[in-house]
């Protein structure tokens, strides 16, 4: 998968974590706690539907670097060896 | 003999909805004394009487729109005998059981217009008789034929003197009626209403406490380690299983107060959960039965709560069954919160967000995680020596978080 392929999917899976927001309305910088105002609970359904669609398991030390989209892009594509 | 209505608050403003009485059969009330409150598309607002008297009878179900000039009670004058038979028409409808409003279902049209009680000192002069060529309707009528694009003139009147009201207009609209209202809105109100209700009729009084979460968070940083993502367990959870443990022991602070039968202490300790809605709002369903369930248990109806709030898909008893609330503030923000109760629920457990702090353990300055707890509590059900033994009940429990 490309980067732009895995943040396409993180925001997929952002908008079904929380159906209020509108990926199209996410800048790539904006912090999923701090601005879009994710709560931690919010925080590990995120990172348990990555686990269960990419595979990659992100442990609680890892979650400030899936902090953004543009983050999480080129963390999960570390992550998962096409970096 | 006195006829208190549902009141005006507004041109605008065809219908109310009664969410409190301030007064009882069998009262005595001044002019001027506010004996209800109305909810109204610009909130909740204190309604007082014209007549002094005693409350004979209060007459409209509560919790439902009701057209302005409803009347709801009747106050008969100091030695006055009471009339035979029942002296205003009752609305036929049941009265909605008294739970919190979350989401507001959609609320009928009122039928009808009902005749606006006369000022109780005469006008100067009487208002000039409508010109024949021009229909007489209610400016909320005039307001929403204008938005519907409906001709007046088409419309027949329901209303007083064949006066056309919003109903009429609707009826007379060729789509559908009013719109959906707005959920965000009919949020804020039932916030309003709840809140204003507990600020208003619950004696709150606070204890705070500093706890060292430092043990709970170690526990669950290798707890979660080697946990897949959907094992893992916050300190949220350890929480809410503290306060559980707590309210099974301290029991004046889990269960529901009503002005009718005071004080019901529950046998279930059922802990809402308190979530922050993104756009405004705040919902607190609860879990049922909490005392037996595991920390896993707790932790996973905690996710499923909060899954199910995001997608608006909440029960209704999970809205009512709470006995006691539990609002933290998370992993970042203020250090300390001081809440409000949740009506009937008589307490609430407030945390704030972990903070790096000096704390002195064995003797030393060391650094540690502190949070905040503050207990509201209800005076009418408890004292501040039973909040302390909750508090240290909740204390106690998460030093051993293993133990959860």
């Amino acid at each position: 998968m490309t980067p732009e392929d895995l943040r396409r999917l993180f925001l997929e899976e952002l908008s079904r974590i929380a159906p209020d927001i509108d990926p199209a309305t996410v800048a790539d910088d904006d912090h999923i706690q701090d601005d879009l105002e994710l709560d931690s609970m919010d925080v590990l359904n995120l990172v348990s539907a990555l686990h269960e669609k990419l595979g990659v398991d992100i442990p609680e030390a890892d979650y400030p670097q899936i902090a953004t989209p543009r983050l999480a892009a080129a963390y999960l594509a570390a992550r998962t060896g096409e970096a | 003999m006195g006829v208190f209505t549902m009141p005006s608050l507004g041109s605008d403003m065809e219908s109310g909805r009664l969410v409190e009485w301030l007064v009882a059969p069998g009262d005595r009330v001044n002019r001027g004394d506010v004996i209800a409150v109305v909810e109204t598309q610009k909130g909740a607002i204190e309604i007082e009487s014209f007549d002094a008297g005693i409350v004979h009878e209060l007459t409209a179900p509560m919790n439902e729109d009701l057209p302005v000039g409803t009347p709801l009670a009747v106050i008969l004058a100091e030695g006055e005998e009471p009339p035979a038979g029942p002296t205003a028409p009752t609305a036929t409808a049941e009265p909605a059981p008294e739970t919190e409003p979350v989401a507001e279902p959609e609320r009928p049209a009122p039928v009808a217009e009902p005749e606006r009680p006369a000022p109780a000192v005469p006008v100067a002069a009487s208002p000039p008789a409508q010109p024949d060529a021009i229909r007489p309707a209610s400016p909320a009528a005039r307001k929403r034929a204008g938005e519907l694009g409906v001709d007046l003139t088409g419309v027949s009147g329901t209303g007083p003197g064949g006066a056309i009201v919003l109903a009429d207009v609707e009826r007379a609209a060729p789509t559908a009626p009013r719109p959906a209202p707005n959920p965000v809105e009919e949020m804020r109100k039932a916030i309003a209403a709840a809140m204003t209700r507990a600020k208003r009729t619950i004696p709150h009084y606070y204890l705070s406490e500093t706890l060292d979460v430092d043990p709970a968070m170690r526990f669950l940083e290798e707890r979660n380690a080697d946990k897949p993502p959907t094992e893992r367990v916050l300190l949220g959870a350890l929480f809410v299983r503290a306060t559980v443990l707590a309210a099974a022991k301290v029991k004046e602070m889990n269960g529901h107060y009503t002005e009718e039968s005071g004080f019901a202490p529950s046998k279930e300790v059922n802990p809402g959960v308190a979530i922050a809605l993104r756009g405004g709002g705040l919902v607190a369903p609860a879990l049922a039965d909490a005392v037996n369930m595991t920390l896993e248990e707790t932790m996973s109806g905690m996710r499923d709560l909060v899954s199910r709030a995001r997608a608006g898909r909440l029960r209704a008893s999970e809205m009512t069954r709470g006995t006691i609330t539990i609002s933290s503030l998370g992993e970042t923000g203020a250090e300390a919160m001081t809440g409000v109760i949740f009506p009937p629920q008589v307490a609430l457990v407030g945390l704030g967000a972990p903070h790096l702090r000096p704390w002195i353990v064995d003797g030393a300055i060391v650094p540690r995680h502190v949070v905040t707890l503050t207990l509201s509590a209800d005076h009418r059900v408890s004292d501040g020596r039973r909040a302390a033994r909750f508090i240290s009940e909740f204390e106690t429990a998460l030093k051993t978080p293993e133990a959860l």
